[in-house]
């Protein structure tokens, strides 16, 4: 039989727990709430870029060569990963990490071992871990996520393509993830560098209008593309940011709720062992009387 | 027909509305946007400029850094990086 004081303090305790749990969930939905506005912000921009790269491309005679898009040999890899800073999220920051991994054995194996790679951690869970394994890690930009900024992933952005066209890394895959709802987010990689180019989208050719380019369309191009990239990096980083947000939520709805019944079976055994408590003393005061009266 | 301007930048919209003349810092040449423009897109200077006059106001002025100016159907669309 439980003691009745005992069970008391761990009542006390979950109920505690429960507050902090329940003041994290509320706390993750508001950060939530922030980081899809600002993924909202970024629609006009992005989709206004896209138009005008496309319109560009539909004009063009021909391909242009794109130095950003080059495919060589992948003798080094650069692998980067975006997780959360904190933790008490559920899985996300494993799957992330294992997603990472999973990249990276299989480009070890592909090159036969003799591959380099580095990895990029953007977030610090990310970094533990790596720091961890005997990869080369390149943590300048670690304090991305904290609170995702264009100016800082531009910077990021930019570091990766001048070390892409300088021969530094062949290829930039990024681990993000997708943020679908705040419940579901799915666990990506992404091959950021070389560029992939999606060929034959020229849905639009009816409305073509004849602009007139200055300076030219293959340097409009050139100078559209890095801004596209820079933009599909940001956006990785701020859906990651959004999936955190969303997983910690659930995770910490979760632990309210587990909580409560928790003390569901505590409240239980207390309410047993007090009413024990009570019939003993009963019994001890009437077979006291009864001994008096006897 | 009345001319309308948006700057769009990845982390907000800067400007929308209503424009007599939009004047920006393209690569090859600053160069001024008045009503019934020809359609263009054109690259913008790395540090220059917009500046623009609302009808019946005064000139208002947006630093930029790069970027890209669209006009088609008197609709100018201005995108940049901060």
């Amino acid at each position: 039989m439980p003691n009745l004081k005992e069970v008391r303090v761990r009542i006390g305790s979950v109920i505690s727990t429960q507050q902090i749990t329940k003041a994290m969930k509320m706390v993750s939905a508001s950060k939530l709430r922030r980081a899809q506005t600002s993924i909202q912000q970024l629609r006009p921009y992005t989709r206004k870029l896209s138009a005008v790269i496309d319109n560009l491309n539909a004009s063009l005679e021909g391909e242009i060569e794109l130095p950003l898009a080059t495919d060589r040999q992948v003798q080094h890899l650069a692998v980067v990963v975006v997780t959360s800073d904190k933790g008490l999220c559920g899985g996300f920051n494993a799957n992330l990490i294992k997603t990472a991994r999973k990249i990276i054995q299989n480009f070890q194996k592909q090159s036969g071992g003799k591959g380099m790679c580095t990895v990029i951690p953007v977030g610090k869970k990310g970094m533990d871990f790596f720091r961890k394994s005997d990869l080369r890690i390149d943590t300048r930009f670690v304090g991305l996520i904290q609170r995702p900024s264009f100016d800082q992933s531009a910077t990021l952005g930019t570091a990766l393509m001048d070390d892409f066209l300088n021969g530094i890394y062949d290829s930039v895959q990024v681990v993000y993830s997708e943020f679908k709802n705040p419940v579901i987010q799915y666990y990506r990689a992404h091959t950021f560098l070389p560029m992939v180019q999606d060929s034959g989208e020229t849905s639009s050719d009816k409305k073509r209008t004849d602009y007139i380019l200055e300076p030219n369309a293959a340097q409009i191009i050139a100078e559209m593309i890095p801004a596209y990239l820079r933009l599909s990096l940001h956006r990785a980083i701020l859906d990651t940011n959004a999936s955190e947000h969303g997983a910690r939520m659930t995770s910490m709805d979760k632990a309210t709720e587990n909580a409560g019944e928790l003390l569901k079976g505590l409240k239980l055994q207390y309410n047993r062992a007090r009413q024990a408590a009570i019939t003993t003393e009963i019994t001890e005061i009437v077979g006291g009387a009864a001994a008096l009266v006897g | 027909m009345a001319m309308t301007l948006e700057i769009l930048t990845p982390e907000k919209s800067l400007f929308e509305g209503e424009v007599t003349s939009v004047k920006v810092p393209g690569t090859e040449g600053g160069f001024e946007i008045l009503n019934n423009h020809a359609p263009i897109i054109a690259t913008l200077m790395p540090k220059g400029e917009v500046r623009i006059v609302q009808p019946g106001q005064k000139e208002q002025v947006f630093p930029v850094k790069g970027g890209v100016v669209e006009v088609l159907r008197n609709h100018i669309v201005i995108l940049t990086e901060a």
